[in-house]
Formats: C-alpha cells, sequence, structure tokens
C-alpha cells in the first residue's frame, strides 16, 4: 500500500465535493423538520432531482437550467407527500417511504434513455489569483458554483431561522402547532412551503451527483444519500452549522476510504465500501445516547399530524 | 367547503374497503402512466392483472404467484407486528440478505455430505438467526442507547449488501466456478435445496411458512397477551405504559420477529428459486413486504391478500415487459403509486368528511 499517494489538500478539496449533495439535502430536511414534519422521503427526491436535473442538462445542455429541472423535479414531488400528509392527514413515517419507493421507481422510468450519456460539464467558478494561493487556492477556490451555492445556503438558513420573523413563526409551527394554529398562523401553508423547500434541496443534491460528482446517471445512485441526510439532521441536534460539520465528517470518510481502495489497503474493497454507514451509525449512537439533549433539541411537534378542530 | 370530522374511531367498512379502493385508483393513475409512456392502458392491465391468472400461459405463472408471494408475505407479516406498535423496521432488505447468506453458509459448509434430514433444517435455523441477530443490532441500539431504529435499520442495507458481495466474491465463491462470482448453485445439491413440494404448484417450504406466520401471527395478536400488548402501545403508548407493557421488550420481539421472517425468506430464497449467493441477489423483496403490509391493514389475513396481489404486479410486470416492451422500472413506479393511493384513502376510515358550511370556530 501506498500512502505517499494521498494529497492531503486534493483531499480535502474532494471532501468539500463528495459532502455537497448531501449537505444540500440534509440543509432542505432541517427545514422541515423545524416545522414539525418528518419527511423520511429525502432518498426518494434526490434520485428524482437526480434524474430530472440530468435530463434537463441533456436535453438543454446546459447545468444550471439542469439544476433547475432538479430542485423543481424534487420540489414537486414533495408536494406529493405534503398533500397527503398535510391534506389526507396520512401516517408521515409511512408516506415518506412511499415516496422514496415511488421515486426510485419514477426515477428509473424517467432514466431509461439517459443511461451511458456523459452530462455538459459544469465549470468552476474563476477566481482569479484566488486559486493560485498555496494551500487555500485549492481547497476553498477550485470548485463549482454549486459548492458555494450550498454554503451559502447553510448560511442562510441559520440567518432565516435565527433572525427573521417567518423564521420565528416556521419554528412556532414546529414546536405546537395548535398554539400557532391559536395565534392565527396557518399552520397547513407553512408546512407546504417548508416541504417544498425541503423538495427542492433534495432535487438540488441529486442533481449534484448525477452532474457533477459522478457525472453519469444509474439507476439507484444515490446509494442511500437521501438516509444519511436524514441521519445527519439528527447529529446535528437540528442546528444549521453542526449540519456542515456532520456533512463534512461524512464527506471525509467517505473520500478516505475511496482513496484508501486506490491506494491499495489490503482489505476487500466492500469492506471500505461500507464504513461511510458504519461511521453513521456509531455517530447517531453517540449522539442519540445523550437522552437529555437529544430530545430536547428535537422539534415538539415533529412527525405528529395536525388536525385543526382536534 | 369540504371539511373533515375524527371519527370516535376507525370505520370499520372504510377499514376493509380502502385497499380495494386504492387499487382501483392504482389502476387508473397506472393506465395513464402506461398511456404516456405509449402503451395501450386497457392491454397494459389486462396483462398485468388478467392474464397471469386466467390468460393462456396462466399454468406457468399461477405456481410463480406463489414462489413470488411466499418471501412477501413473510417479511410483511414480521414488519406489521412492529408497525403496529409504532416500531419501524425498514431494514428488512439487509435482514433478508443476511438470512440467505447465513443458511446458505451452513448449505455449502456441509457439501457434499447427503444428510438433507440435517443439512435443510440446520439451514433454516441459520437463515432465521442471522436475519434476528441483524435485527438485534437496531433493537439493541434502540433499548440501550435510544437510536432512532428507522435510520439504522436502512442503514444496514447497504452495509449487508456490501456483505454480500464480499461474500459471493471471497468466501461462498463457487471453487469449481471457474472464478465467476456467486456461490454453488444450491438446487443441484440435494442435501441442502429447497425443491418444489408439488410438482408444477410453485409450493415450496417458503410457502408453507408463510401460510404458518400467517397463522401464527393471527393466533399472537387475537388470543395471546404479547399480541394485546402491541396492539394497544400502537394505539396509545401511554396507556400501554399504565397497563404495564415494557416498551423495550417489545421492541427487542418486534424487531427481532421480523428480523427472524426475513432471514427466513432470504435463506428459501437462496436454496429455492434464486439458488445462490450472488452480488444482485436481492430484489427489493424487503422494501415492497413494507407496501404489502399496508396494504394488507397490518391484519395477516389482509397481508395474505396483499402478498399474492403483490406478487401478481410482480409477475404481469414481467409479462408486460416481455410482450409489450413495458419498462421494468413502470411496475416498481406503479408499486410505490399503489401505496401513495392507500394512505390518501386511509383518510376515510378515520375522518368523516362533510360538506358544508364551516361552523364559526
Amino acid at each position: 500500500m501506498d500512502l505517499s499517494s494521498i494529497n492531503p489538500l486534493v483531499l480535502i478539496a474532494s471532501l468539500m465535493v463528495a459532502s455537497t449533495p448531501i449537505l444540500l439535502a440534509a440543509i432542505g430536511e432541517l427545514v422541515v423538520e423545524k416545522s414539525g414534519v418528518l419527511n423520511l422521503g429525502v432518498e426518494g427526491m434526490m434520485i428524482v432531482g437526480a434524474i430530472c436535473g440530468f435530463a434537463v442538462a441533456v436535453e438543454s445542455g446546459s447545468p444550471a437550467l439542469g439544476f433547475i429541472g432538479a430542485a423543481l423535479g424534487g420540489a414537486a414531488l414533495s408536494m406529493l407527500f405534503g398533500i397527503l400528509t398535510q391534506y389526507f392527514l396520512s401516517n408521515q413515517v409511512a408516506t415518506g417511504l412511499a415516496l422514496t419507493l415511488f421515486g426510485l421507481g419514477l426515477s428509473a422510468l424517467i432514466g431509461q434513455g439517459y443511461i451511458g450519456i456523459k452530462p455538459p460539464a459544469t465549470g468552476d467558478v474563476n477566481f482569479g489569483p484566488l486559486a493560485d494561493l498555496p494551500v487555500l487556492g485549492t481547497i476553498l477556490f477550485r470548485h463549482d458554483l454549486m459548492v458555494y451555492i450550498s454554503l451559502g445556503l447553510i448560511a442562510g438558513v441559520w440567518a432565516f431561522l435565527k433572525y427573521s420573523r417567518a423564521g420565528l413563526i416556521l419554528r412556532a409551527v414546529g414546536e405546537s402547532h395548535d398554539a400557532a394554529h391559536a395565534l392565527g398562523y396557518n399552520v397547513r401553508t407553512v408546512r407546504l412551503m417548508a416541504i417544498g423547500f425541503g423538495g427542492a434541496c433534495a432535487g438540488l443534491g441529486g442533481a449534484y451527483l448525477s452532474l457533477i460528482r459522478v457525472p453519469q446517471w444509474t439507476e439507484g445512485m444515490t446509494a442511500g444519500a437521501g438516509w444519511i441526510a436524514l441521519a445527519i439532521v439528527v447529529f446535528a441536534s437540528w442546528r444549521p452549522w453542526r449540519v456542515l460539520v456532520g456533512a463534512y465528517l461524512f464527506g471525509g470518510v467517505t473520500v478516505l476510504q475511496l482513496n484508501l481502495q486506490a491506494a491499495g489497503l489490503d482489505v476487500p474493497v466492500q469492506y471500505l465500501s461500507m464504513s461511510p454507514y458504519i461511521i453513521t451509525i456509531l455517530v447517531l449512537v453517540i449522539i442519540s445516547s445523550n437522552r437529555g439533549r437529544a430530545s430536547l433539541a428535537a422539534p415538539a411537534a415533529l412527525g405528529r399530524v395536525f388536525h385543526a378542530s382536534s | 367547503m369540504i371539511r373533515l370530522e375524527k371519527r370516535p374511531q376507525p370505520s370499520q367498512f372504510w377499514t376493509a374497503f380502502t385497499p380495494v379502493l386504492a387499487v382501483m385508483l392504482t389502476m387508473v393513475a397506472g393506465g395513464i402512466l402506461f398511456a404516456i409512456l405509449g402503451k395501450d392502458p386497457f392491454v397494459a392491465i389486462k396483462t398485468i392483472f388478467w392474464d397471469p391468472i386466467l390468460g393462456d400461459f396462466a399454468f406457468y405463472y399461477r405456481s410463480q404467484l406463489l414462489v413470488k408471494g411466499a418471501p412477501l408475505i413473510l417479511i410483511a407479516i414480521g414488519l406489521s407486528l412492529g408497525f403496529r406498535a409504532g416500531i419501524w423496521n425498514i431494514g428488512a432488505e439487509g435482514q433478508y440478505i443476511i438470512g440467505a447468506i447465513c443458511g446458505a453458509a451452513v448449505g455449502l459448509a456441509f457439501y457434499p455430505m447427503e444428510a438433507r434430514w440435517l443439512i435443510f433444517p440446520l439451514m433454516i435455523l441459520a437463515g432465521a438467526l442471522g436475519g434476528f441477530l441483524w435485527a438485534m443490532i437496531p433493537a439493541i441500539l434502540k433499548t440501550r442507547f435510544n437510536t432512532n431504529e428507522i435510520l439504522v435499520s436502512l442503514l444496514l442495507v447497504y452495509v449487508a449488501e456490501q456483505i454480500l458481495a464480499s461474500m459471493a466474491l471471497g468466501p461462498l465463491r463457487n471453487p469449481e466456478g471457474s472464478g465467476f462470482p456467486g456461490s454453488r448453485n444450491l438446487r443441484q445439491y440435494e442435501a441442502a435445496s429447497n425443491q418444489e413440494l408439488i410438482a408444477n404448484s410453485g409450493v415450496h417450504w417458503g410457502v408453507i411458512a408463510a401460510f404458518i406466520a400467517v397463522i401464527l401471527a393471527y393466533v399472537l395478536l387475537n388470543r395471546h397477551m404479547l399480541g394485546f400488548q402491541i396492539r394497544l402501545t400502537g394505539q396509545s403508548p401511554r396507556a400501554a405504559r399504565f397497563a404495564g407493557v415494557r416498551p423495550n421488550l417489545l421492541v427487542v420481539f418486534c424487531l427481532g420477529a421480523s428480523g427472524a421472517l426475513a432471514g427466513l425468506a432470504g435463506m428459501f430464497e437462496v436454496a429455492g428459486p434464486a439458488g445462490q449467493i450472488s452480488i444482485d441477489f436481492n430484489v427489493g423483496y424487503g422494501f415492497t413486504a413494507i407496501i404489502v403490509a399496508f396494504l394488507g391493514r397490518l391484519h395477516p389475513v389482509g397481508i395474505l391478500l396483499a402478498g399474492l396481489l403483490m406478487a401478481l404486479t410482480y409477475i404481469g410486470g414481467e409479462a408486460a415487459q416481455a410482450t409489450l416492451g413495458l419498462p421494468a422500472a413502470a411496475i416498481q413506479a406503479f408499486q410505490g403509486m399503489l401505496l401513495f393511493f392507500l394512505l390518501a384513502v386511509d383518510v376515510l376510515s378515520n375522518y368523516r368528511v362533510r360538506i358544508g358550511t364551516t361552523e364559526a370556530a
């Protein structure tokens, strides 16, 4: 095995790329959960976003349009979940699972004609002389636009939840929908908007996989990324900046194990491939074992059905 | 203005009728989907739902119904116990894989011994135990560390898939297979094969196990204290705690039972219809079984019927693939749609729909 072939700078830079899909999906799901809705369909929305973005980008030749298409696709699918849980008052866990199962099937159906095609390339942002800085240049200034957008989203969501009135209403709905309803806020509308935002973010995350990270379309290509995003929201105790930490931690493990595979570590490839999932589970265990804190951090109305007359 | 009014208790009529309504709505929506794909919707629906049972080649398809239905029913029965109590094991796919690996490994370890009376029962035990132990991981993490069982059980599916690949390429690979991935074919190994019990009927040991599971689950839920506790916990966790139900015990039991049943299903599959451990051994029964459990209203008899219906969509889907060129993914989307419609119309069993002016709040 040749560890010297692993360049730490490139490792950190590729860590940011590897984390971005999960980061996008997780920050969207954080907003959804803050509004008191548990959407387990992240995986389904991601994969639908992946194929929508891919198809639009290939047909139009523009990755930017692809990302817009992916956000719309993810949001459209999330509206199915929104209507079912908010108007038909269905069980959120079951509906989220349905969304994932349906999304996997739907994406495979849309994606039939797109297997083996290369999407149009997304260029990196040109920072001019900044990109040539010795260490920081490689790590920070040679990425595509989506990496910076994902970081911007984290900051935006943090500021929105902490400082804006709308963010306060969203949190109120998530903590006690009955109280928010009594105050005259429209619980359903707030939640539908949050669900739509979550869907769009998950769609963007999926498209990042199919357009930039892989870049190709294969069936089931998200491979559990949506579920890991859900785990990261729990890990982050519903705080935006910790989502960043969680996603980059996971991205680091993914990139490291890929590098170890490439360096020819004397362990069967499959055992390295399963390491990100195992580490996610371990992190979940550590976070949730602290019973008091974990239950305090979760939005109080998370997963509960809201029926106005009750 | 349409209002929903909560029923004091779920309507019995709608509880029984909503699955039928959901299937009908899915057929309509599926027909539209097939029409968008450029297929004649009526021919497609007929090919999927009618021909496998009553068409020209039904003699072949009918046996497939049991072959495909058995694993779905076995897994769904286990899942339904947990779902009733609000314990969400959605990693049945992983437990199914591990059960298959354990069962096959025991069978292969004895190769080429000729002692079926010993080997086959041992394989069944190993399969159930493998699935049980794999499900114990989320169960123990849940009871000891309060870790979310949904996420852990699901993430373990991906771990199990990697183990499956490493087994097919490594320890369980057929030494006489000229280096191809995949184990020996268990169907060609008399002592370990899960063969058809009645020729051309599709009935193998897994089908028998599925029927036994249905009966046992029915008895458990209706005649046994533990079953009562499961139902009570599902309806009112608080009342259950006052009644002396130990939640941790339920978590361990529900996850363990569903894991063991999923493991059994995997073992019967690998020794029979699939025949060998290969990289793409699992085909998503563990996830489809979630739909089966809900479609069957988490009731053992309902699950039996729902499992057969779901098996029909698999078989009909394959037939439609062959004759109409309908893509395989269309059936997957169709099954997902079914669950959506089911959850949507479920509102009718829990709420009354009132049309009229709203009263002043």
